[in-house]
């Protein structure tokens, strides 16, 4: 079977719950699913060559993807060569890496793709034999005919089944998880090789004929533009062969767009990278800070956390959700707990800088690129540049590392601005401070909450106001918050809303957007109310998510269930003996639980203070409940692992600005997570009857508050602000 | 200016100015592609290669330093990643995004050379200058573990 370009396919079999935001063309109805010859190719020898469709950050989709297919087409897994697909949405579907999607998106479309080629081998085989098609089956890459003892290898119908009309997906018979031989297995990473190795296989490593190598200065104040820059001198520098300035397609807008594509700056072109960075070094440049806002020069975290306190002694400005009345019921409750949470800026910090690789011939593009989001590149690319898109191919590469850096794709519009503008093969590589300087940053927050309970210490009301980054009622991105946000809907009286400051600074998603912070918030001010109320923290969330919800309007709660979330909590507290656990001085345990992106996890964690304040988080217990299949077990529980890992990164991480720009520079100032300071991780699946989800994103948000928590049965001291030496901890 | 190395074994000539860090002497002259780029200042380790057995953060040595040096990149560990240190990474299935193991094994490598039955105490000590941001840091020390012969003392 070959692999042609795929066409006149219905995506229609699969839903597309981002409509929106991914271009992926509709086609006309037709016989249904993604057609598998844009999937797989069947050599004479009966190997596969199966190809990946979304872009592989590290998340282990390269593996997982190929593994639906495989699984379903029954062939040996050591038969099976995953190639990285390049972009074609409307062969593939959507292609991006983000919200935990491949999973859920491709769980059915894709063992259909698999199906569909193992029915045109079946076809094949019965029309060879001359016997009808319900007398054949599979077995591991070959087709039999039990009645006859007759059989016949893919590798020898391929090119009969390539041939055949492909079957009406609607028609295919999944097989039973019983029969499963690859699905559920730990298989290990296929691209592991080539990485053990050390082979070319990151952006950063691209190399074309000919090219150059650049680097992109811009002002450290966003959108500011360049006044004087002494560009002669760096011309005369080894190895520069170009150095420019660029205006750039920023424009001012009220709040800044998370992706705004070509800043203003300085492009050094260079035959390798290291001299494009001396000469960068050599640089004397002049800004105008003020180009994109008067306003941002002044801009610091002191005056963000001041006029936070200002705005928190207000009503909120904007009511997010209400119902009952909670003003009423706090004045009549018999008590009440009140405190202020509040979370810093973040970097995403992937370890590969952003970068990416473009080269023209004649009015065709072609970029070779890391981003989470391909799709979306080639449309800021093509609108930025005034191509079409058409005229624009992807290269998908492998990233190292994304958490939703790389959904947004300016490296993309800077590459093929400079290779158009030096007629050459060009990389664009960003320095580690680049990186950290021009992000679009998780953004900081504070929340002032007040809840009541009454006589029996159950939750009357609840009251949240976050101050945020925005615009009257709107937010900058990623900085909203959800009117279904726990306990909405649980609680008799409930108030959500929130007030704006504005900000002149990209924002943008960073693993678990929103959640990565309101878990921390809400689970730890859970934790505050069951000691107010001489509760269990854990009885009392048990109690709230067995509240029957609030029937005013709960639309965007209707993907919640809260049974599941029960049921980790209760599985969670089972494995560590939670009800039993000892109350030492100076150790302690903390549990949360979180409902994102689809999963749901629950998390106990056991930490040592010692007397210097110096936390050490010694364990955590991770329940996630996915759905009724893990895919892959090896790299679930990696995606989990690497989840606590990253939870442990935000109680000790902050990104601080003063005069409008980003102060710290290298990872010498934003202290990631070492070897020393990983916990002995438990984890664990709770399967239930649903459909398998994804695993980038749940496990983490629920693991900071299960740390502080833990850090305050230690201690009694309550974490209430990230980072925790704030409060005067550190990680040990 | 023209500079002679030795790198894997091998005599090789590099048109580099002598204060060009080796990483990117590896990269963009050598085109060995292992050692990456990661910060510039030594801090994530993701540029760690061996010279003369010695874990160094070939981002902030200049090559000159090393122009006498036997100079050792993963390239070099094996010609198809049978070195126990790869084996052991395969073993255990310890890369997400890969991008920081090819400086996490060197270092690894070293520890080994030095350390053959390490504990856990020494593994933490040796791969500090390691960064990970993924998170792999308990399958790394479970292969090196396992590269040593012996189970890992916690999973």
């Amino acid at each position: 079977m070959s692999a042609l370009a795929g066409g006149g396919l219905a995506l229609g079999l699969y839903e597309q719950p981002f409509r929106g935001a991914f271009a992926a063309a509709q086609q006309p109805p037709g016989r249904g699913g993604l057609s598998p010859h844009a999937f797989l190719e069947i050599h004479a020898d009966g190997t596969v060559t199966i190809q990946s469709k979304n872009p592989e950050i590290g998340q282990g989709v390269s593996t997982m993807l190929p593994m639906l297919i495989a699984e379903e087409l029954d062939v040996e897994w050591s038969q099976v060569r995953v190639e990285q697909a390049g972009l074609d949405e409307r062969a593939f579907g959507p292609q991006f890496a983000g919200g935990s999607m491949s999973t859920p998106m491709n769980w059915e479309p894709l063992r259909r793709v698999g199906a569909a080629a193992r029915q045109l081998l079946i076809t094949a085989a019965a029309r060879k034999w001359g016997v009808a098609e319900t007398e054949c089956s599979t077995d591991a890459g070959k087709v039999v005919h039990a009645a006859s003892k007759r059989s016949l290898g893919y590798g020898e119908l391929a090119q009969d089944a390539a041939s055949l009309p492909l079957p009406d997906a609607s028609t295919l018979k999944l097989k039973d998880a019983r029969d499963y031989r690859i699905i559920g297995k730990p298989l290990p990473g296929v691209d592991n090789n080539a990485i053990l190795t050390g082979k070319p296989i990151f952006g950063i490593d691209v190399k074309l004929p000919g090219m150059l190598y650049a680097v992109y200065q811009k002002c450290p104040v966003f959108a500011g533009k360049v006044k004087t820059a002494n560009l002669d001198a760096l011309r005369g520098m080894p190895g520069v062969r170009h150095a420019f300035v660029v205006d750039g397609k920023v424009k001012a807008t009220p709040i800044v767009d998370s992706d705004p594509g070509m800043e203003p700056g300085i492009a050094i072109v260079a035959d390798t990278w290291w001299q494009a960075q001396v000469a960068r070094k050599a640089l004397k440049v002049e800004w105008d800070f003020a180009a994109g806002s008067e306003a941002a020069p002044a801009m610091s975290s002191q005056g963000f956390a001041d006029q936070a306190e200002k705005l928190l002694k207000e009503p909120a400005a904007h009511t997010i959700r209400t119902y009952g009345n909670a003003e009423t019921a706090l004045k009549t409750a018999a008590k009440i707990v009140e405190a202020t949470y509040a979370y810093p800026f973040l970097t995403h910090g992937t370890l590969e800088p952003q970068n990416a690789t473009a080269k023209f011939d004649g009015g065709k593009l072609e970029i070779w690129t890391t981003s989470q989001a391909p799709g979306g590149g080639r449309q800021l690319v093509a609108h930025q540049l005034g191509i079409a898109e058409s005229d624009i191919t992807i290269h998908m590469v492998r990233a190292g590392g994304g958490f939703g850096r790389r959904l947004m794709n300016e490296y993309m519009v800077e590459a093929a601005w400079i290779a158009r503008e030096v007629k050459a093969p060009v990389q664009v590589m960003w320095s580690r401070e680049d990186d950290i300087a021009h992000d679009a940053y998780r953004p900081g927050g504070w929340h002032g909450l007040k809840a009541g309970l009454d006589a029996q210490g159950k939750v009357t009301a609840w009251q949240q106001h976050l101050i945020t980054y925005g615009q009257g009622q709107h937010t900058a991105p990623s900085a909203d918050i959800g009117g279904d946000e726990f306990p909405s809907g649980r609680v008799p009286n409930y108030f959500i809303g929130h007030s704006t400051m504005p900000l002149w600074l990209r924002t943008g998603p960073l693993r678990a957007p929103g959640a990565n912070a309101y878990a921390f918030v809400g689970q730890s001010f859970l934790d505050e109310i069951a000691l107010a109320a001489g509760r269990d923290p854990l009885d009392l969330q048990l109690e709230l998510l067995a509240t029957v919800p609030d029937a005013s309007g709960n639309s965007r709660l209707s993907g919640f269930n809260a049974e599941r979330l029960a049921g980790v909590l209760k599985q969670v507290a089972e494995e560590t003996g939670w009800r039993n656990r000892s109350r030492k001085q100076g150790t302690g345990m903390g549990i949360a639980a979180y409902s994102c992106h689809q999963g749901y996890c629950a998390e106990v964690a056991e930490v040592t203070v010692d007397a210097a304040n110096r936390v050490r988080v010694n364990q955590v217990w991770a329940v996630a409940d996915v759905g009724r299949q893990i895919i892959n077990p090896s790299g679930a529980r990696a995606q989990a692992e690497g989840g606590i890992i990253e939870a442990i990164g935000h109680l000790n991480l902050e990104i601080t600005l003063a005069g409008g720009r980003v102060e710290q520079t290298n990872f010498t100032q934003y202290h990631l997570p070492r070897m020393r300071q990983t916990p002995q991780m438990h984890i664990s699946w709770r399967i239930t009857d649903n459909t398998p989800t994804g695993l980038g994103e749940p496990v983490m948000p629920a693991v900071i508050p299960a740390v502080c928590n833990a850090i305050f049965a230690a201690t009694g001291k309550r974490v209430r602000s990230l980072p925790i030496m704030k409060s005067g901890f550190s990680l040990a | 200016m023209s500079l002679k190395l030795t790198v894997n074994q091998k005599a090789v000539q590099a048109d580099a100015s002598p204060d060009t860090p080796l990483l990117w002497v590896l990269r963009d002259h050598l085109d060995l592609k292992s050692a990456k780029y990661g910060c510039g200042v030594g801090s994530c380790g993701s540029c760690t290669v061996l010279v003369d057995g010695r874990p160094v953060r070939s981002c902030i040595t200049p090559v000159s330093a090393v122009a006498h040096a036997q100079i050792t990149t993963i390239e070099g560990l094996s010609p198809d990643g049978t070195h126990p240190v790869q084996k052991a990474w395969q073993e255990v299935d310890v890369p997400q995004c890969g991008y920081c193991q090819s400086g996490q094994i060197m270092a690894a490598v070293a520890l080994l050379e030095r350390t053959p039955k390490p504990t856990d105490e020494q593994i933490d000590t040796a791969m500090q200058g390691n960064l990970c941001r993924c998170g792999t840091y308990a399958r790394v020390r479970k292969a090196i573990h396992t590269a040593a012969g012996q189970p890992a003392l916690r999973d």
